[in-house]
């Protein structure tokens, strides 16, 4: 469902449903957190220059977590690393998204049995909105995996938040 | 220049018993081994000796070399008693152009090693990593401290072969 294709019933003006209206507000500039842990940073960062630009979907990103709408984990999660993201993740305004991009941060990736000093996937700290597989991701992966978090909220209603 | 032996042949004159022995039938390096709580005056002298000049630590670590008596626990893990921890330090002379390796073995149930950060102030967070890693007491360091870990890891030493990863950390669940 297209966010303007609504009646037109007069010159100028778009009936639409207030839902819509604020899915479409909120999904077209999720602000994020300027923010990045390892290898698949680099390629956040590929993401988000000219070539991939995410600006183009409303992604800036932004110094401080209480002006951020998303956090893309990207990179390992390291124990001392998982208390701060837990206290940044609760810093940020509601409603807020969480992308979790690569393998490290999904599931531990290639320390899962003998990384001492690894998360086993952030969602065991923070809960995740779209998974990213890869190793590290390519840029198009985040940006589908971005596509799919719009798509997401979308969705959402106000009486039922985050609804899937 | 002077290779290993050269090298040997003027410590031994210079500290004797402390200073073990030459070991050069490994494929690698040749190295000296050195008593544990004598490496700082030994690395002192090498660095301030003229003909040695070792002004350079390029690299410090530990090594668990698990040859205590394995044995279980109460929990059936398998655990390393006895045996030793060493230390590996690498030296290098820029103006002189050689390199030397020393080691020193210490208890593995109370390892304790003369601290080099006075030497070289490189030896601070080498010394430190060892720490974190394999739970090596450097004597008169500053500040030995968990330096990778968390400051509060009660885990134990993540690099000793007999390692048994802990269920929680602050509540988040360690292993897969």
């Amino acid at each position: 469902m297209g966010l303007l294709d609504q009646q037109f019933t007069d010159d100028n003006i778009i009936i639409t449903k207030v839902e819509d209206l604020l899915n479409w507000a909120r999904l077209s500039s999720l602000w994020q957190m300027g923010f990045g842990l390892a290898c698949c940073a680099i390629e956040m960062m590929a993401t988000s220059a000219s070539h991939y630009d995410f600006d183009r979907f409303g992604v800036i990103p932004r110094p401080s977590p209480r002006q951020s709408d998303v956090i893309i984990i990207s990179g390992t999660v390291t124990f001392k690393m998982a208390i701060r993201i837990k206290r940044l993740y609760e810093q940020m305004p509601d409603p807020k998204y969480v992308i979790s991009m690569g393998s490290c941060s999904n599931c531990g990736g290639p320390y899962w049995e003998h990384g001492y000093h690894v998360l086993k996937g952030v969602d065991r700290v923070i809960p995740v909105d779209v998974y990213v597989p890869g190793c590290p991701p390519r840029p198009e992966a985040l940006l589908e995996g971005l596509l799919k978090l719009q798509e997401k909220i979308r969705n959402e209603s106000l009486v039922n938040q985050k609804s899937a | 220049m002077k290779n290993a032996e050269e090298i040997f042949e003027i410590l031994k004159a210079k500290f004797g018993e402390v200073i073990i022995e030459l070991i050069s039938d490994k494929p690698a390096e040749s190295y000296i081994t050195v008593a544990p709580l004598e490496i700082d005056k030994v690395c002192l002298f090498l660095r301030d000796e003229d003909e040695l000049d070792f002004k350079s630590l390029m690299n410090l670590s530990g090594v668990d070399d698990a040859n205590g008596e394995k044995v279980k626990d109460e929990n059936d893990n398998e655990i390393i008693q006895g045996g030793t921890l060493s230390v590996f330090y690498h030296l290098e002379s820029i103006n002189q152009k050689h390199k030397i390796t020393l080691k020193v073995s210490t208890d593995r149930d109370n390892p304790e090693v003369a601290s080099v950060e006075e030497v070289w102030r490189a030896a601070d967070w080498h010394e430190r990593e060892a720490y974190d890693m394999f739970g090596i007491k450097f004597l008169n360091h500053h500040n030995l401290i968990r330096i990778l870990m968390p400051y509060d890891w009660e885990g134990g030493y993540p690099l000793r072969k007999d390692y048994q990863n802990p269920e929680f950390y602050k509540g988040m669940k360690v292993p897969y």
